[in-house]
């Protein structure tokens, strides 16, 4: 990516794309923030359609009310009675400041402010790693593990199929380029299922990898270990990930780098004998970049969305797996948040690869696209 | 349409493709037939009622096709084709002895061994004594009990006798004592001799050899055979995949054409609901209303369309687009064409090149859905489908049990309906296409 940044600096002066990025970057984050508080009220609507946030609400209040009075030997020292009425005083107080006494619409409208704030409630029966029982810890804890598999497999499919696209490019026709073609329509299959053929081959029969999970049970002390056993245990999952993804994403884009090295300018810059390699990097993938990069952002959000299962598959201990446990748990108030981070990781990854795009395309402008 | 079809004929890979798609759908159409909808459900959700004489875990019988593989049957001999002696011991008692015999012929030991009883009395139930006679002549006594009407006497699980025998029951009954590792073959006999207190009194008994192979399909944990939901799984991924298909394609093409041809606010509002689409996460929404509300397939299969109704206009907005500014639709106008008629009669025939391909290709992507909600362990409480045998397995540690068999069928079948549809699809494009066809 550097290269295409050095590229954008050369040909334009750098204040100039810096400000159209940073000004279109702006537009579209507020835009994206809109769209991304919609999305998040839907899915409360639907969820509150059978009074379960409710539910989740109510459940709060009393949490915290219990709590507050055990912790106050104001109130501890009251007798029985009136204690009881205290608390029930606090709890419909409670309720009022949350609105659970409106109308459906705003009393929704409450809680799609809690949930911007990932103000999501207690769980009912799972427990963070540290014990804690707020579905914010709950959730949290469980990102990174997510994030490190996700953006790493991303990654490495972005950079090796934009090469193996390239390459089979320069030699299409060939034995190897009739092998992806033909290897395509296995991406009809999401990760986990290649998932379970990994797991067959590598761990099952060839017993050179682990079945899942993210370290060695016990995790070893020095760090350098460490990271090698969670490298060890990526490799399955990781190596999924690209296979379900990375053939069809080669035939079309080789497909595609075809096309445009049909284009007259490729031609002429052939016909002055620049090398291959600048003809490929100026005049084939700068070019075809921005429309790389729109379908690498759709296909990355289909990946988002299988990431539960193949979670589930690898027993990897990330958002996807929580929110896989808290269906068998029945735990609503953690399905509930894990769909909500899910859609604000939607909105993250739209928004980053917005950047990119304004990046690597000089015809953005707030003009045209950047309404919001 | 004969010219698609002409050209589609050219592409090995369609070809290929329609053959599969032809095979899974008369699959369909013969379990939908044979087994009906009620009977599928019965079987899959019969338990250890149905299923009581099949073994666990076993293979599919094909697997002794494999060349060194030679796993036993199940053997059942029932007392009603066997010897009977009947004799009367005084005191009104009648002493049944029954002599249930089997050729052995297998190499490997069975997995189980179970007598089952059928029992009719008024009052007093019968008392039974099970001897076994191995083909060396020797004798050994199982044990003695009363039979129930339809009791079960699992001589596997019986502790006791696994005390006596010092190991396993199915594997010391059918060994010989100097060459413990290979089952003896031959002739064995279990004599079952029952008193009778009763003058109306009845005892039949049937005794269970289970084998390690079984159907076409083999069986799972708890004894079903896979074949059924292997069967039914197909027209269930069918019609899934192809009504989510057409209800999510036609639905997104006409929203894309009314935005495109009305514009302004109604574009606007289109464009904005499917960026907020794409913001929506499908699955967990999906995973919240099948806990939250309900995991019949067909709610499961409408919040699906209505989730993807949107997520596809912007392919078909960037066609519309350039359609709209044709001479043709001009023309239309010009002779007084109300709006409907425009979008429905001259826009949307225009996007099918690219729709058909798209179509085609989007089936197996919800076939895959519906599996990965069953993994989930969010698919439709009653009906058995491919996703369903592979959650099974994978809550029971098939992998790690070694029991691949029962991840690699419905897998097979699932990546045979992805590729199947996408072979055509990709061929489709090709036909339709034709810029990608000189490449």
């Amino acid at each position: 990516m550097s290269d295409t940044l050095q590229m954008v600096s050369r040909r334009h002066r750098l204040p100039d794309t810096l400000v159209r990025v940073v000004s279109y970057s702006a537009t579209r984050l507020v835009a994206l923030f809109f769209t991304a508080v919609v999305g998040i009220f839907v899915t409360i609507l639907v969820a509150n359609m059978g009074g379960y946030v409710d539910e989740i609400k109510r459940a709060e209040i009393r949490e915290t009310v219990t709590l507050q009075v055990f912790t106050d030997p104001k109130i501890m020292r009251l007798p029985a009675e009136a204690r009881e009425r205290r608390m029930r005083e606090m709890i419909r107080i409670g309720e009022e400041r949350l609105g659970l006494d409106r109308p459906f619409l705003s009393r929704s409208l409450f809680y799609l402010r809690d949930a911007l704030v990932l103000r999501l409630g207690f769980a009912e029966r799972m427990n963070s790693d540290s014990g804690s029982r707020l579905v914010r810890n709950i959730i949290l804890e469980r990102l990174p593990p997510t994030l490190l598999l996700f953006v790493s497999a991303d990654l490495l499919l972005f950079f090796a199929s934009m090469f193996m696209a390239l390459s089979l490019a320069r030699q299409y026709g060939s034995v190897l380029d009739r092998i992806v073609i033909a290897l395509a329509p296995t991406s009809a299959a999401p990760a986990w299922f290649f998932g379970i053929f990994l797991i067959l081959i590598f761990a099952a029969v060839l017993r050179w990898l682990p079945f899942g999970g993210m370290v060695d049970v016990p995790p070893p002390d020095r760090s350098v270990a460490y990271a090698a056993s969670v490298l060890k245990h990526m490799v399955l999952p990781v190596g999924a990930i690209v296979f379900s993804t990375i053939f069809l994403a080669v035939y079309s884009w080789r497909t595609f780098f075809l096309i445009f090295s049909s284009e007259d300018y490729v031609e002429v810059a052939r016909a002055k004998g620049l090398p291959t390699r600048v003809i490929e990097r100026r005049y084939i993938l700068r070019p075809t970049l921005p429309t790389i990069i729109t379908g690498f952002a759709l296909g990355l959000i289909g990946i988002w969305t299988g990431a539960v299962v193949l979670e589930t598959v690898f027993n990897w201990p990330g958002l996807g797996q929580a929110l896989f446990r808290a269906v068998g748990l029945y735990d609503i108030p953690v399905i509930l948040g894990a769909t909500i981070i899910y859609a604000y990781l939607l909105a993250i990854t739209v928004f980053i690869l917005d950047i990119l795009y304004a990046l690597v395309d000089p015809r953005v402008k707030l003009s045209r696209e950047g309404r919001p | 349409m004969s010219r698609v079809w002409s050209e589609l004929r050219r592409y090995p890979t369609a070809v290929a493709g329609l053959a599969i798609i032809g095979l899974l759908v008369a699959i369909s159409i013969y379990t939908v037939i044979a087994i009906p909808y009620g009977e599928a459900i019965r079987l899959w959700r019969g338990g250890e009622g149905v299923w009581s004489e099949n073994p666990r875990n076993a293979r599919p019988i094909w697997f002794n096709l494999l060349p060194g593989v030679e796993l036993p049957r199940t053997i059942t001999v029932s007392s009603q084709r066997a010897p009977r002696r009947v004799e009367a011991v005084g005191g009104g008692v009648k002493q049944v002895t029954m002599s249930l015999a089997f050729d052995f012929p297998y190499r490997t030991f069975p997995t189980e061994l179970a007598v089952f009883f059928d029992a009719a009395y008024a009052e007093r139930a019968p008392h039974v004594v099970l001897t076994w006679q191995p083909p060396d002549g020797s004798e050994i006594r199982l044990g003695e009990f009363t039979a129930e009407p339809h009791g079960i006497y699992r001589i596997s699980s019986d502790q006791r006798l696994r005390q006596t025998l010092g190991g396993a029951p199915e594997i010391v009954l059918f060994s010989a004592p100097a060459a413990p590792q290979h089952p003896l073959r031959g002739r064995y006999t279990l004599t079952i001799t029952g008193f009778l207190f009763e003058e109306s009194a009845h005892l039949d008994a049937r005794l269970v050899v289970y084998g390690r192979a079984h159907g076409l399909a083999g069986t799972d944990d708890q004894r079903r055979d896979l074949m059924i939901a292997l069967l039914w799984g197909t027209p269930v991924a069918m019609a899934f995949g192809l009504l989510a298909a057409v209800g999510s394609t036609v639905s997104t093409l006409v929203i894309a054409a009314i935005g495109v041809w009305y514009g302004g606010w109604v574009d606007g509002l289109i464009q904005r609901i499917t960026e907020v689409n794409l913001i929506v996460p499908a699955v967990p929404i999906l995973i919240m209303i099948g806990t939250l509300y309900s995991r019949s397939l067909w709610i499961i299969l409408s919040v699906v369309i209505l989730l993807s109704v949107f997520a596809g206009t912007k392919t078909y907005r960037a066609l519309f687009l350039q359609v709209k500014e044709s001479p043709y639709i001009e023309a239309a106008r010009s002779y007084g064409a109300g709006n409907l008629r425009i979008v429905l009669a001259y826009m949307l025939p225009r996007a099918v090149p690219v729709l058909l391909p798209q179509f085609v290709t989007l089936i197996p992507s919800f076939v895959f859905l519906e599996a990965t909600l069953d993994i989930v362990g969010l698919g439709d409480p009653l009906l058995p489908t491919w996703g369903k045998v592979l959650d099974d397995a994978y809550r029971a540690g098939a992998l790690f049990g070694g029991y691949y068999y029962w991840v690699l069928q419905p897998a097979a079948l699932l990546m045979l309906s992805g590729l199947g549809f996408a072979m055509l699809g990709f061929a489709l494009d090709r036909v339709f296409n034709p810029r990608l066809r000189e490449l």
